[in-house]
């Protein structure tokens, strides 16, 4: 197969496991998420930074890995929400969201539980407009919206 | 079958005569064949599954080996969470324990075409059939008990799944013994109709509501963890074997179609290829990083285009004022002489409203994944309608539909007929020119770009009023692009722009609607009237379905006249409504919302008010087919710079029979807040050359920052109503309902959405 010479090898550290993969260096960190690493948890929204739908963590700061270049990623860690918790251990958004019965589609849900995430880890007790501006600019479409304000007040009491 | 069928009953007699037992052996698989000759001893239950037609009751429900009750639902959920609703009325009617039942959606080889979801009809039409299904299964599970423990059918109940003795609870066997892991041979008397009107009872009355468990209970939806934990895939997810990724490419100009493609800029990107058929152009490539690559590379010259639109999107109302009526239709309820009661009338009320295009901006761009293996197609789909698609697919590829297998699972957001029915029809085009699987996802800018549009539209509405303040005469008339320029669904190649591009000949839909109401005036008039589209084929401003199809642009117009009225009347809104409403339903959902609402009867607007900053309540209330929806909005206005808080929502519900209150309650407030989202925001930007509204700047949505306070519902149940739809009704009378709350707080009437900043604050100077 004819292979382009741009191709670079990266390292990334996801969930706790590193990968290696071979890419351009311009190509998003989503498309290795999804398209290398076969992970099924951040989404193709806009490709612009403009929803959340593929919003990980980078080393704790929830970032838009649409426009993250792979080659942006270094050795830093990066957390899906796949690596956020799982039936046995839920981040506290997860079981709020689940116990709020939040989701519509559920396209959406990366942008929210991952910026809260890194919102509600270091901001305890939260005020409802200070959430709001947290989550300024994430896209929902099926209009869920006061569901995940409910939950994500949920989940700040339960954070303490 | 018919002949099958038959051959079964009559058997089965012949075998109760001979006073034989009911044998139902769960053995190894058998050919349909012996299937046959197994009948005998089989009567109805059979080990191979029936063909699935809407006229088997295996069709619909069946009981697994282990217990488990499978409903094979042909509609789907698009987030609404109606498959608990759906689990519900079958455990209901099968008095089954609901977490038994297992309801499997939009899978072309395990369920029949109920329509998709379409038209809030999940419940209204696609549950009736399932309640009907069900209370089938449920007698003829007696039946084979009464058989088995020589039993009279009168003397048996059934509890948790187990057929016991009334009187000796002792006496029993459980569906699972009766007839777990085969499958039911019970005709139904089908009404030879597929899509939301199927309907196939059997010979079972359902239940009296009043012995309901299960129905009414707000069961929570099991489909959120999965999501939750990112344990489920969405159809953007699937993968297949040597699949490719596709990617297709629009040209700038609207209507504009590639004379040259170079396929040669390409060539250094792994695996790219070029698929181009005169108006269709689309690129593949292994790697989905560079199938985008390739299409943002590749050279293409295209035509020269006369561009098809007027300059700007507020222009399209002056298309629609001027341009021939292409059809026309009288429709609801007719009273008296209109034009002679105008003749008599003291005063006449007259306003002009305006709706534009609006996307269904998806909250990812659609995706589809074909197969082509020989003769076998493989179709996953996040359309709402997949057995459509599936029809669809096989046409574009001319192939029989049974050569097709259509898998919907969850796509990234469905409101009606979106960009998903196209992607699933490019797909296959694709595959069919690659010889390969190929997975096509749009890009965003072709998402909100390129979806089918709810169309723009103007209404215009008059009353005459006598000389003692009654309005005698109303007439309401709405002129619009057509609500299908696309049909609802995708079966046919005309209606998707893989079918319109490649040359096929149009076909296109046609239609509006009128005011759903019941104000009894003595002389009325509704009647609507649909222009051509701007561009006919290919066209990024085609119309379809958006959700509740026309209805909040005709109830923003009409109730907002209803509001214009009481105040040229100087009565207090709801007072006036009430004096003119003549359905009780109506009228009791009106009450209902202005008694949790406080509201406090006065005329608007309010006049009392200083500053920039005022607020104001509206009113609004509609019918959407059985069912009823009032709702107050409270809104806040800040004059200096146009910008609406939507802060409180108070809506009444009546849908009839409420299946589960608290699914019902969270599709109110989803449909409440993307009302408001396409009041104040929501307008399809385009110039001569093509839509500019492309992403979520250019066609901005309603921000968390800007959501209301609270949106509290009172739901109005009534169990001995059938119950009707939930889906759409409630976002039909949100755009009224604010911009009355506008014209109370600040005096100005608007008759324009969207009620942006920008568009407010000149509204209002």
């Amino acid at each position: 197969m004819n292979q382009s010479n741009s191709l670079q090898s990266y390292s990334l550290n996801v969930n706790g496991a590193v990968h290696k993969i071979e890419a351009d260096e311009d190509m998003p960190l989503l498309y290795a998420l999804r398209g290398d690493l076969g992970l099924n948890n951040p989404h193709f929204g806009c490709g612009l930074a403009q929803c959340g739908a593929c919003t990980v963590h980078m080393d704790g700061q929830a970032i838009r890995s649409c426009i993250t270049p792979v080659s942006a990623v270094g050795d830093s860690k990066i957390v899906t929400l796949a690596g956020l918790g799982t039936p046995d251990k839920p981040h506290p958004l997860q079981t709020a969201y689940i116990e709020e019965q939040v989701p519509q589609c559920g396209y959406c849900i990366n942008g929210w539980l991952m910026t809260a995430a890194a919102f509600l880890r270091d901001k305890k007790k939260p005020t409802d407009a200070e959430i709001k501006s947290a989550l300024e600019g994430l896209k929902c479409r099926c209009g869920t919206h006061m569901g995940i304000l409910r939950a994500v007040k949920r989940a700040a009491t339960m954070m303490g | 079958m018919t002949r099958i069928e038959k051959s079964a009953y009559f058997s089965r007699r012949a075998l109760l005569k001979a006073g034989g037992a009911l044998v139902v052996s769960i053995g190894a698989p058998v050919t349909f064949e012996f299937a046959q000759a197994d009948d005998a001893t089989t009567a109805m239950s059979v080990a191979v599954k029936p063909a699935l037609t809407p006229d088997q009751l295996s069709s619909y429900v069946a009981v697994n080996a282990d217990g488990t009750i499978a409903a094979h639902f042909g509609k789907m959920d698009m987030g609404h969470g109606i498959a608990v609703a759906i689990g519900q009325m079958v455990a209901e009617e099968l008095d089954a324990p609901f977490s038994s039942v297992k309801v499997a959606m939009g899978d072309t080889a395990t369920s029949v075409n109920q329509g998709g979801a379409s038209g809030s009809t999940g419940v209204q039409e696609g549950g009736k059939q399932m309640r009907l299904a069900a209370a089938e299964a449920r007698r003829v599970l007696i039946e084979m008990a009464a058989d088995k423990l020589g039993m009279p059918a009168d003397q048996l109940e059934v509890t948790n799944a187990v057929v016991h003795g009334k009187s000796d609870p002792a006496k029993k066997v459980s569906y699972s013994e009766l007839v777990g892991g085969r499958y039911f041979n019970v005709p139904l008397a089908w009404n030879g109709k597929i899509g939301n009107p199927l309907l196939a009872p059997g010979k079972a009355t359902p239940k009296d509501p009043k012995e309901y468990r299960v129905i009414g209970q707000p069961i929570k939806r099991e489909d959120v963890a999965p999501r939750v934990f990112a344990q489920m895939d969405f159809c953007t997810d699937v993968k297949v074997p040597g699949m490719v990724h596709g990617r297709m490419i629009r040209p700038a100009i609207a209507g504009a179609v590639p004379v040259k493609v170079d396929e040669s800029s390409i060539k250094d990107i792994p695996g790219a290829k070029v698929v181009w058929n005169q108006g269709f152009l689309g690129v593949v490539a292994d790697k989905e990083w560079d199938a985008i690559k390739a299409m943002r590379q590749l050279k293409v010259e295209w035509s020269d285009a006369k561009p098809p639109f007027p300059n700007q999107a507020t222009a399209i109302y002056d298309y629609i004022r001027n341009a021939p009526v292409r059809k026309k239709e009288v429709a609801g309820k007719t009273t008296g002489d209109v034009e002679a009661a105008f003749k008599t009338a003291a005063r006449v009320i007259e306003a002009e409203y305006e709706w534009p295009f609006q996307s269904h901006a998806s909250m990812g761009p659609a995706c589809a994944i074909v197969d082509i293996k020989d003769d076998q197609v493989t179709l996953w789909t996040g359309s709402q309608k997949p057995h459509f698609t599936r029809d669809g697919v096989a046409n574009i590829l001319g192939v029989k539909p049974d050569k097709v297998h259509g898998i919907w699972i969850p796509g990234p957001g469905g409101y009606g007929r979106n960009d998903a029915g196209d992607a699933a029809m490019d797909a296959a085009l694709l595959a069919k020119a690659v010889g390969k699987p190929v997975r096509l996802q749009y890009m965003r800018d072709q998402g909100t770009g390129w979806d089918p549009k709810g169309p723009a539209s103007i209404h215009r509405a008059r009353a005459a009023i006598d000389a003692s303040g009654k309005v005698i005469a109303y007439e309401f008339m709405s002129k619009g692009l057509p609500r299908v320029d696309v049909n609802s669904n995708e079966s046919q190649p005309y209606d998707t722009l893989a079918g319109q591009l490649t040359g096929v000949a149009l076909k296109s839909g046609d239609g509006f609607a009128v005011p759903q109401e019941s104000y009894g005036f003595d002389n009325k008039l509704t009647y609507w009237e649909t222009v051509a589209p701007l561009l006919d084929r290919g066209s990024p401003l085609r119309t379809s379905h958006l959700r509740d199809p026309v209805g909040p642009q005709i109830h923003f117009a009409s109730e907002s006249f209803m509001d214009e009225v009481a105040t040229a009347l100087n009565m207090d809104p709801v007072a006036f409504r009430l004096q003119y409403v003549k359905d009780p339903r109506d009228i009791a959902v009106i009450k209902a919302v202005a008694e949790k609402a406080g509201w406090q009867p006065r005329p608007s607007p309010r006049n009392d008010q200083a500053g920039a900053k005022v607020s104001g309540r509206g009113f609004a209330y509609v019918q959407r087919g059985p069912t009823r929806v009032a709702i107050v909005a409270e809104v806040d206005v800040d004059r200096s710079t146009g910008k609406i808080w939507a802060r409180k929502f108070t809506v009444a519900h009546d849908c009839g029979q409420i299946i589960n209150p608290d699914g019902l309650r969270h599709a109110i407030e989803g449909n409440v807040v993307q009302g408001i989202s396409r009041t104040l925001w929501e307008e399809v930007k385009f110039n001569s050359k093509n839509v500019t509204s492309v992403d979520w700047l250019t066609y901005p949505i309603l921000d968390i920052t800007e959501m209301p306070e609270v949106i509290e519902s009172v739901l109005i149940d009534h169990p001995e109503i059938e119950p009707s739809g939930a889906g759409e009704p409630s976002t039909r009378p949100v755009a009224a309902a604010i911009a009355n709350a506008v014209f109370d707080a600040t005096g100005v009437r608007i008759r324009r959405v969207p009620f942006s900043p920008e568009n407010v604050k000149s509204a209002l100077s």
